[in-house]
């Protein structure tokens, strides 16, 4: 291998605009609903997301990373060859990236995930041959692609059911948000520790029994509660209160909830989304420190920290502007419908980062916002829009195929 | 902004559209009581008035349902069938038109009530226009019923001001028989030409409550999924 250092510089900088991009746009989707019900500020809302987005991509964005490192190519074939999937994940950040800001400029719906995906998958089999991508494991991810915002949907129906039958719909529906509020407050700290742990935190040195992992968890769960306690005391109505404003009332014990599974889908974000920066500069980066086409070593630790990092970056200087915008249109979903979504929708992503699929966090959401509808929650949903996620299929994919051969074969030539 | 479909999601709500629609033809309905006692001192400067004032009052129901019509797009999901959105709206409507033919009438024709049925004319408008006003408080509720997602106790609550609703409709029918009696007692006593109007005005006050309740109908429908 020649030029080490540029190619070192070439992935750094491509990895960290990427991960820059999905700070500056992918994270506003994770963060909207909170800000359009009015539970966070939008500074707030930048330092829940900063604090959680950067724990979930360093805690649990490895097996992910490890996925689009080397799970969609077939490296073995390329053992001769390796600066051909150097060049190949060099191009696919290149054309995901591009892809991402032609995509933004001209208002389509676009999704991070796939692009990146659809770009590896192209520049493997088109710029290489059939026989380098690995198609049952492409086929697995399409698969969630579909079977993701389904799960988070039926969750969200699920959870948002349950919020009417021990809530919404009792005589006293602020009593029994003050006496059910704590159990979901606990049940969000319990899961999401939990789908962590289990999956094993070997990357940072961390290594928990199952019952170790349980204890953890409740733990977390306990720990979400007492912190939740002070803020939920502070609510109170008047005993005189009209239907209407004990149904504010509740909203505002929700609202504590939010902030919860706010976190919980930052956390959640953070572990699918940040791969899809890193994990090109992985499979490079294993190329380079080996000379060869890398066996299966962990994702280094410091790798996960840059991304974090991009994304901070990214959310800092640009995303704010993207949730301000975002999150003034989603002013019809109140807490109680809110929180149901986001948390379907967290653990739904931290599922799939767990078994290292690559899913879209924003289908997601959608896909939860969705369930909520179904349980008549929500006043009024456009499904106009499924459309348009149909289209990110249809679209996106082949687009970021398309570019990445166009930019592997320049690479090839150039380099 | 290219990844702002989970903002697009969220159609505008029809809720605090159709509460300003039903706000509006009740604004209607209620001008009727002051319209009345103006007619009855025979004051037309004044009926003229209040007329004027329930036409604009009509054009603004007119926009906000038109509003209403536009802002459904088919691609809408709805806890409700849209259908039946748009069969409340309609019944709605017909509060604030009624009002308006009312009004009309009664100055077209500068009727004059015979004075022993002035006091009963009096009693079954207030009538008709309470039923105008519980619709419009049954419909209010429509916020909270939302926000339940359309089950436990706000049902309850909303059946039992439906059920307050026809009450005061059947009492109107109780006043409309009542005064139909008082004036056929003195109609051969009164041009004729007057009394058939007088017939006339009764059965539209008396279909003013009936719109009432139509209202109270098609909230039960949407309850009753």
């Amino acid at each position: 291998m020649e030029n080490i250092e540029l190619y070192f510089w070439l992935a750094a900088i491509f990895g960290l605009f990427m991960a820059w991009g999905i700070g500056a746009n992918d994270v506003a989707n994770a963060m909207a609903t909170s800000i359009g019900s009015k539970v966070l500020t939008i500074r707030k809302a930048i330092i829940v997301a900063a604090i959680f987005e950067f724990a979930g991509s360093v805690l649990a964005g490895g097996e992910v990373t490890s996925t689009i490192r080397g799970g969609i190519i077939d490296s073995s074939v390329l053992a001769d060859r390796p600066d051909l999937l150097v060049d190949g994940m060099l191009a696919s950040l290149l054309a995901a990236g591009t892809w991402l800001l032609i995509a933004s400029a001209m208002g389509w719906p676009v999704s991070t995930t796939h692009s990146i995906v659809g770009a590896i998958v192209g520049f493997a089999s088109i710029g290489i041959g059939m026989e380098v991508v690995k198609w049952n494991q492409v086929g697995t991810i399409a698969a969630s692609w579909i079977v993701s915002p389904l799960v988070s949907g039926i969750v969200a129906f699920m959870i948002f059911t349950s919020v009417q039958r021990l809530i919404l719909e009792t005589p006293d529906p602020f009593r029994n948000a003050k006496k059910y509020v704590p159990i979901y407050i606990f049940a969000t700290g319990f899961f999401i520790t939990l789908i962590t742990l289990l999956k094993g935190l070997k990357h940072v040195g961390l290594e928990l029994g199952e019952w170790q992992s349980y204890g953890v968890a409740v733990l977390m769960g306990i720990a979400a509660v007492v912190i939740a306690i002070p803020f939920l005391n502070r609510i109170s109505i008047a005993e005189s209160a009209t239907r209407a404003e004990r149904f504010a009332g509740v909203e505002r014990v929700f609202a504590v909830l939010m902030v919860f599974t706010a976190c919980s889908m930052a956390f959640a974000h953070g572990s699918n989304d940040v791969a899809n920066a890193i994990g090109p500069v992985a499979a490079i980066l294993g190329v380079l420190q080996t000379g060869g086409v890398a066996s299966k070593s962990a994702v280094p630790l410091w790798l996960l920290l840059l991304g974090g990092v991009g994304i901070v970056v990214g959310l800092a200087t640009y995303g704010r502007h993207v949730i301000k915008t975002i999150g003034q249109n989603i002013t019809h979903l109140t807490p109680s419908r809110g929180f149901a979504a986001e948390l379907a929708a967290a653990g739904t992503v931290v599922v799939a980062s767990g078994i290292g699929l690559p899913i879209s966090t924003t289908h997601s959401l959608v896909g939860a916002v969705v369930g909520v509808g179904f349980a008549r929650g929500i006043a009024a949903l456009d499904l106009g829009v499924i459309r348009t996620i149909f289209m990110s299929w249809i679209i996106t994919l082949p687009a970021g195929a398309f570019l990445s051969v166009f930019f592997f074969k320049i690479l090839q030539a150039a380099i | 902004m290219a990844t702002s479909y989970l903002s697009r999601i969220f159609g505008s709500s029809p809720v605090g559209h159709i509460l300003l629609h039903m706000e509006r033809a009740n604004a209607c309905a209620s001008k009727l009581p002051p319209l009345f006692a103006a007619a009855v001192k025979q004051d037309w400067v004044e009926v003229k008035v209040i007329l004027d004032q329930i036409t604009e009052l009509e054009h603004d129901a007119d926009s906000s349902k038109k509003n209403i019509r536009m802002h459904l797009p088919n691609a809408l999901f709805m806890p409700v069938p849209r259908a039946d959105l748009l069969d409340l709206v309609t019944a709605q409507d017909k509060i604030a038109n009624r009002a308006r033919d009312i009004a009309g009438l009664l100055l077209g024709r500068k009727m004059v009530f015979p004075p022993a049925t002035a006091a009963t004319f009096t009693e079954l408008v207030n009538s008709a226009v309470d039923a105008s006003h519980q619709a419009n408080k049954t419909v209010s509720e429509l916020s909270e019923l939302f926000e339940s997602g359309f089950r436990g106790t706000e049902l309850d609550v909303m059946e039992s001001m439906i059920a307050e609703l026809d009450r005061i409709e059947h009492e109107t029918d109780q006043i409309e028989i009542r005064l139909r009696a008082q004036l056929l007692e003195i109609e051969k006593s009164l041009p004729p030409v007057d009394v058939m109007f007088l017939y006339k005005i009764i059965d539209w006050i008396g279909e003013l409550a009936n719109d009432a309740q139509r209202v109270g109908r098609r909230l039960q429908l949407l309850l009753a999924r």
